[in-house]
């Protein structure tokens, strides 16, 4: 066992109990630890248990700007609790939105009549839709590529699924009446960074046929509440099936706009090689000869429920718990492995919430032998996709979707 | 005495539990003044602890070329050096 990942777990334990904040349930009984193995020593070393104001203690990877990650404990349910929802932001100015005051500004040289909306105006005006979903950060499980890349070292905890409540973009567009040369929707957030250093503003465009697809919304609850500041209120963008980087927080204004937008964080940044991913959905305005922005989520699981190193006793039923998702097809099958790979078994699927959200799944076994085991998981979706037994490398670190390993010890 | 030395390591964290953006600390040696400078107008230290110790020289240079020319990070010329230096000696592969 990595010592210096369970140390924190344990005084964050301490001290989080006297201050009398909420305690994962698994927190009491065994601590938190600091991430899988795999990530670098020095993120292991920096990170700590941390509440932002409103949230339960997470993972600091970054104090400013905040990105927290979840505890694996709390992935382990149908829905992640949003003040147990991870945090990732890009820059340093995060002012806290007023609803009373806050307008979204619909514009943009392809659109007919723009238009500024309430927040009021926007939940009653169009029709209310509710879809579940997963949001995982585009580069979830970075600190785990070997050899590492820079960027924020998360581990598995950056994603969440939720109960999404909003109304439709394309709803609110078309009444505001898109002009046929529209190419591209261009999001911004509340945030910013800093005015006199001209840090690239955090703005993102989305293609427009996914832009008016009929899952994409603009949300303004999340699991049966507004959503938390940190994760975007009054509302946000939900862009099912595809990567967080879409997802703009504390959202402020649309622009529907003639020509691909060239922003720092659509280009270069969030960007794929060309080619290397088996990813289905295309966003052909903003592509170059070499590379193409990350879209749509690669499938994959996690095992939610096993500590590495665990132990367990021969004969003792031992029952593994996980999620498993993908960009929108659905999860097929869930497989295990308990011989490295050699042979596969299927595990039992949960509750199917519709293909954007994630799917729990379990497998119950008994060991019989003394010894170290490995507990392998291996999701394929509906379209024949299926996990990578090789990590397909990429500079920023995205799409790591490499088969899970946990090791137990019968004894 | 074992036992408390036990106790005495897993309290220690405990100090920086919850703690402020001050209590993050970079490695003492020639050149952390600069980059404590520099580096945390736009962004907390714990980013450079983060990214360690993977990147080698190149990649620090790299690190630095990115906060400067795309993220308008204002470091003078002079300075990028000594920077890159105090980032590969502490923070290095």
């Amino acid at each position: 066992m990595n010592r210096r990942n369970f140390l924190k777990g344990v005084s964050g334990g301490l001290v989080l109990g006297g201050a009398g904040l909420a305690l994962p349930r698994m927190a009491l009984a065994m601590p938190v630890s600091m991430g899988p193995a795999g990530l670098p020593a020095g993120t292991l070393d920096a990170s700590l248990l941390d509440a932002l104001p409103g949230k339960r203690p997470l993972i600091r990877r970054t104090f400013r700007a905040p990105n927290y990650e979840t505890p694996v404990a709390y992935l382990n349910d149908l829905y992640t609790p949003n003040d147990a929802f991870f945090v990732r932001y890009h820059v340093s100015n995060i002012p806290e939105v007023a609803a009373e005051s806050w307008k979204l500004r619909i514009g943009g040289e392809a659109l007919q009549n723009p238009v500024e909306l309430t927040l009021d105006e926007l939940k009653r005006g169009f029709e209310r839709v509710e879809l579940p979903a997963l949001c995982m950060c585009a580069g979830n499980r970075r600190g785990l590529f070997q050899p590492h890349v820079p960027g924020v070292q998360w581990g598995n905890g950056a994603m969440g699924n939720a109960r999404w409540v909003g109304v439709r973009l394309r709803d609110v567009l078309n009444k505001a009446g898109v002009r046929k040369e529209a190419l591209e929707m261009v999001f911004d957030g509340a945030d910013s960074g800093i005015a006199a250093y001209k840090t690239p503003d955090f703005v993102k465009s989305l293609p427009m046929w996914k832009a008016l697809d009929e899952n994409t919304l603009i949300a303004f609850e999340m699991n049966g509440a507004a959503l938390p500041h940190w994760n975007g209120f009054p509302a946000r963008l939900v862009v099912p099936g595809w990567v967080g980087t879409y997802w703009v927080k504390n959202l402020m204004s649309i622009e529907v706009i003639a020509k691909p937008f060239e922003g720092f964080w659509m280009k270069p940044a969030y960007r794929i090689p060309l080619g290397k991913f088996p990813n289905v959905d295309r966003f052909i305005t903003q592509e170059t000869a070499v590379n193409t922005p990350i879209t749509d989520m690669v499938v994959n699981s996690l095992i939610t429920n096993i500590e590495e190193g665990q132990r367990v006793r021969p004969g003792q039923s031992v029952d593994v718990k996980g999620v498993a998702w993908d960009g929108g097809y659905g999860i097929r099958t869930v497989e295990v492995s308990l011989d490295e790979g050699q042979s596969w078994r299927p595990a039992t699927l949960g509750q199917d919430l519709g293909r954007f959200s994630w799917r729990l799944w379990s497998y119950r076994f008994k060991p019989a032998r003394r010894g170290k085991l490995t507990v392998m998981a291996k999701a394929s979706n509906r379209i024949g996709q299926t996990q990578t037994a090789e990590l397909i490398l990429n500079p920023a670190g995205y799409h790591h979707n490499l088969i899970q390993k946990a090791t137990i010890q019968v004894m | 005495m074992k036992k408390q030395l036990v106790w005495l390591v897993l309290l220690l964290p405990a100090a920086t539990f919850a703690a402020g953006e001050e209590q993050i600390r970079l490695k003492d040696g020639l050149g952390k003044d600069l980059v404590e400078a520099n580096c945390a107008t736009c962004h907390s230290l714990d980013y450079i602890q983060t990214n360690s110790p993977f990147l080698d020289r190149k990649g620090w240079e790299a690190t630095l070329s990115k906060m400067v020319n795309a993220m308008g990070a204002p470091v003078p010329k002079e300075d990028v050096p000594k920077i890159v230096e105090y980032l590969d000696r502490y923070y290095g592969k």
